[in-house]
């Protein structure tokens, strides 16, 4: 009778269809399908198998892998059927139902249970059938996916269910596509097999490339410009995709970039001075970002997710207030000596850099990401991570204000007029050694504000500031200093090159390319592309 | 002409100097050699290298003097130079190894075998010959400055524009050489030498030799430069350094000038950088870092650019300084040089040289002594970009409009 009840329950379930889950068991309920693998032929064998799917015991996938794997045993004497490891001379078996210990046995007291081809897929079969039908969402999606992958025929029917029973839309179309990918293998109407063509296409991704190339070599005749087509399309769709991820990537160095130069361009621009403690500025607003949110952390842990917006206009004064303390302190000694001004602030760099280094140690801080900066989502083709996007945005933001600065406010026109003929400017009456101060503090400050910005995409070391200052003065020279748009340009352009030259020549050779291209630039344009023209030139 | 030439070279600053650095030649080998090792005036070994790795370190920056304090030429990359010096040495000490490497193959230095090369790429072949290696110590900084130079000068890029595309160059070489397939060892350089024309490197005579040979190499470019700039060619140096649009004017080829002023530079320091690599026993891409070319500028303008001995004072005092710094006080060495930057640039504009030649000359009114220091008002001729301010007298200084 015991054995019986199992071979019944076959029976049953082979008239009814597939049984919705199961009522809870128990591991003692489960005990005798288990046990009944063991005895009698393959016939029985699967039926067994297939009864003691039908249980929806949570355990059974793994017993039923083990047993395809021909790690089950069975002892002889108690006919328990069990999980077999190797302990000294003989094995160890635990209970496959019920994970008990059954104790050691000589390897000529249990048997393999031994399994054929049929049976395998029998248990393939129902082990997809359970996870397919598992309440569990991630347990049927990497069923549907394994499906997808092996794109087993004899899993259709299985799959059709299935998919007539799902409600999550990414399953489902997973589940769709591996329909799709069967019914190109069955022998279905070709009419079945173009609208299997077309879901596939539709799906995407190099898989599909794959699966109807496969396809194509089986393929009758008349389907074969129809795959043809599919697989063009696809590749068509893949190349556009690829460089419009490759722009994004480039938008995204290009924002980098633009944060990082546009304070440089600035000073530059208005005073002539190259500020070689740029990068330690930027550096500097990334160590204030981490210490607002280690104050954070500390005092109040719920606005953790606000932490940036307190750390911008801390960063920016912070570094505002040091870049003018360096005008005052340093630079407005050197004016006029533009290279002196370029040894000077290279030494303050190397001051600043140890100095952090001698506070915060040598090694990298970690700075955290707000929930809203972190993740990625897929734009199509793109897969897109949040906190680029929200430093494109940021680039953007600050360029703009930037604008506004320089062009709707007295400082910016004084600015401008300094910038164009600092001479005449200060026969006008603009105080040009404020109008510096304040110039190199905007300067300055908006590299604390790059800084806050590359402190969620970079490393924050003292060196941050080193990776980035070669870059910040290709841009500068490379666009100009007559306005802001030539840094725009000049930022994204050379973001886009070195992401378009990456993949032709790697990522080293393509910034050894860009550098040549810009010092060969020069040649043509020895003061960037938007320079200024005219007297103030030669001034 | 020759002649008057090389007696025009010999003012009386740089017979001191070369006759100094002959004494020295003899001298420290001698001590090292000859003097037993108890005495107080033994030189231990090691202490010979580190002497002729300062040697070394002066003529680089008197390479860079002569263009940077003669020409206004404010090169950012003249540690390139000096690397490819090193370079074309290493790949000749590498070529000396043979068969006594870790792999032992007779033709491909170690890296290479580790790399998988089947053979030699073809810019390592006439290597494992000296004369050809000693050309190419030449020939490679010297071909690099003059196509490098040739295309900057030629389109007027002067200025901070120009230093900034020197960093870009010897910052794109760092990037080249860092790479393994360049075929130059990639990250970990060359190094592991064993003969340098068949004696061992780390004999305490060869060392002496190297030491010498980094005195004399020295002086001979003390004499140089000196002919260089006593020339009339040198006055035009100064003449394009102090107001290269007005010497354009006048009729002078300013790029000519230029140009040949930064590739016997570029030359120079090649030499220097090739005497460097046996003393030191390795070259690796970290002598490309833009901060090297940084840090040799500041050596040149404590010594006292626009002069000959100053860029030799500085280089010197500033190694010794980090050698203390780095055994002594390591974390202060940068502080150090950071200030160093800031005070030499704010305070002694002109070094040590040239303050003391100044000083010296407020004595002695009459000899007007360091005519060939940039002027004062750093009006570096053409290099200020856009409106770089001059620097405004008292009276034209606008009162803030009240």
């Amino acid at each position: 009778m015991r054995r019986f009840l199992p071979v019944l329950f076959a029976f049953l379930t082979a008239v009814f269809g597939l049984p919705v889950v199961a009522q809870q068991t128990t591991p003692a309920d489960l005990k005798p399908f288990v046990d009944a693998l063991a005895p009698g032929g393959f016939p029985q064998r699967e039926a067994a198998v297939t009864a003691l799917a039908a249980t929806g015991d949570e355990r059974v996938p793994a017993i039923l892998n083990a047993l395809g794997e021909g790690n089950l045993y069975v002892v002889e004497a108690t006919g328990d059927v069990g999980f077999a490891t190797k302990a000294g001379a003989g094995f160890a078996i635990t209970d496959a139902a019920t994970s008990a210990p059954l104790g050691q046995f000589a390897k000529g007291d249990i048997d393999k249970i031994k399994v054929n081809n049929g049976l395998r897929r029998t248990i393939r079969t129902v082990i997809g059938q359970m996870t397919l039908l598992s309440p569990d969402r991630g347990t049927r999606l990497s069923a549907a996916r394994s499906i997808l992958k092996n794109a087993d025929p004899a899993s259709m029917e299985l799959l059709q269910s299935a998919l007539a029973a799902e409600t999550d839309p990414e399953i489902k179309a997973t589940m769709e596509a591996a329909n799709a990918v069967i019914t190109l293998k069955t022998d279905a109407s070709l009419d079945n097999k173009r609208t299997a063509i077309e879901t596939i296409a539709s799906r995407g991704g190099r898989d599909a490339v794959t699966i109807l190339n496969a396809a194509l070599a089986s393929a009758p005749n008349e389907l074969k410009p129809a795959i043809q087509g599919a697989i063009e399309g696809q590749a068509r769709d893949r190349a556009a995709w690829d460089v419009a991820q490759n722009i994004w990537y480039g938008v995204s160095l290009s924002s980098v970039l633009l944060l990082a130069a546009i304070g440089l361009a600035i000073t530059f621009g208005v005073m002539g001075v190259i500020n070689m403690a740029h990068g330690e500025m930027v550096m500097l607003g990334a160590y204030t970002t981490f210490v607002v949110q280690n104050l954070i952390r500390m005092n109040f842990p719920g606005l953790f997710d606000y932490s940036l917006f307190i750390a911008l206009p801390a960063a920016f004064l912070f570094t505002a207030l040091v870049g003018v303390g360096i005008e005052r302190g340093i630079i407005r000694w050197l004016y006029g000596r533009p290279l002196e001004t370029l040894l000077a602030t290279w030494g303050l760099s190397l001051m600043i850099q140890q100095a952090v280094r001698s506070i915060f140690g040598p090694t990298n801080q970690q700075v955290g990401n707000p929930n809203w900066m972190s993740g990625a989502f897929d734009f199509g083709g793109l897969s897109i991570t949040w906190n680029r996007l929200w430093i494109v945005l940021f680039a953007l933001a600050v360029f703009a204000v930037l604008q506004l600065v320089l062009n709707r406010t007295a400082l910016g026109l004084q600015m401008r007029a300094v910038t164009q003929n600092r001479r005449m400017a200060s026969a006008m009456g603009i105080r040009t050694p404020f109008v510096d101060a304040m110039t190199f503090g905007l300067g300055s400050g908006i590299a604390g504000l790059a800084g806050v910005a590359l402190s969620q995409i970079d490393n924050v070391s003292p060196n941050l500031g080193q990776a980035y200052i070669i870059d910040s003065f290709m841009v500068v020279v490379f666009g100009g200093v007559g306005n802001l748009w030539g840094t725009l340009v000049g930022a994204v352009t050379l973001g886009i090159a070195n992401k378009f030259l990456e993949p032709y020549a790697g990522a080293v050779l393509g910034k050894i390319l860009i550098l040549v291209l810009i010092i060969l630039f020069i040649q043509r344009r020895p003061r960037g592309l938007f320079a200024l023209k005219g007297r103030a030139v030669e001034a | 002409m020759i002649t008057q030439f090389i007696f025009r070279a010999l003012d009386k600053k740089a017979i001191w100097a070369v006759v100094l650095l002959l004494a020295v030649a003899l001298l420290v080998p001698a001590c090292n050699l000859l003097v037993p090792p108890g005495s107080p005036f033994h030189v231990p070994s090691h202490f010979v290298a580190l002497l002729g790795k300062y040697l070394t370190f002066a003529m680089l920056a008197l390479a860079l003097d002569l263009v940077w304090g003669y020409c206004g030429i404010l090169s950012l990359g003249h540690g390139a130079f000096f690397a490819l010096g090193g370079y074309a040495m290493g790949m000749y000490l590498m070529r000396q190894i043979g068969t006594r490497g870790v792999y032992a193959n007779p033709v491909l230095p170690d890296f290479m075998v580790f790399l998988n090369y089947r053979e030699l790429p073809w810019f390592w072949h006439g290597f494992d010959q000296f004369p050809f290696a000693m050309l190419m110590v030449v020939l490679a900084p010297g071909l690099l400055a003059f196509v490098f130079g040739w295309f900057a000068f030629r389109s007027r890029v002067t200025g901070v524009y120009l230093s900034i595309i020197t960093q870009a160059m010897t910052f794109a070489l760092l990037l080249a050489f860092f790479r393994n397939d360049m075929g130059f060892g990639g990250n970990n350089g060359l190094t592991d030498f064993k003969d340098i024309l068949g004696f061992s490197v780390q004999a305490p005579s060869t060392r002496s030799a190297l030491f010498a040979a980094s005195a004399i190499a020295l002086a001979l470019s003390v004499l140089i430069c000196s002919a260089i700039v006593n020339s009339k060619l040198g006055k035009v140096m100064v003449a394009v350094r102090d107001a290269e649009s007005r010497t354009r004017f006048l009729g002078y080829r300013v790029e000519h000038v230029k140009l040949f002023a930064f590739v016997v530079s570029a030359v120079m320091a090649g030499i220097a950088g090739a005497l460097y690599v046996p003393q030191v026993g390795i070259i690796n891409p970290s002598e490309f870092e833009p901060a090297n070319s940084i840090e040799v500028v500041i050596w040149t303008a404590v010594g006292g650019r626009g002069t000959i001995i100053g860029p030799i004072i500085g280089a010197i005092a500033v190694n010794a300084g980090k050698s203390y710094f780095t055994g002594a006080l390591p974390d202060l060495w940068l502080f150090a040089l950071g200030a160093l930057f800031i005070l030499v640039t704010l305070f002694l504009p002109k070094g040590i040289v040239g303050t003391f030649a100044g000083w010296m000359a407020g004595r002695a009114p009459s000899r007007a002594q360091h005519n060939n220091a940039p002027r004062e008002s750093g009006r570096t001729g053409g290099t200020q970009i856009l409106d770089a301010k001059p620097e405004p007298a008292a009276d034209l200084k606008p009162e803030p409009a009240e």
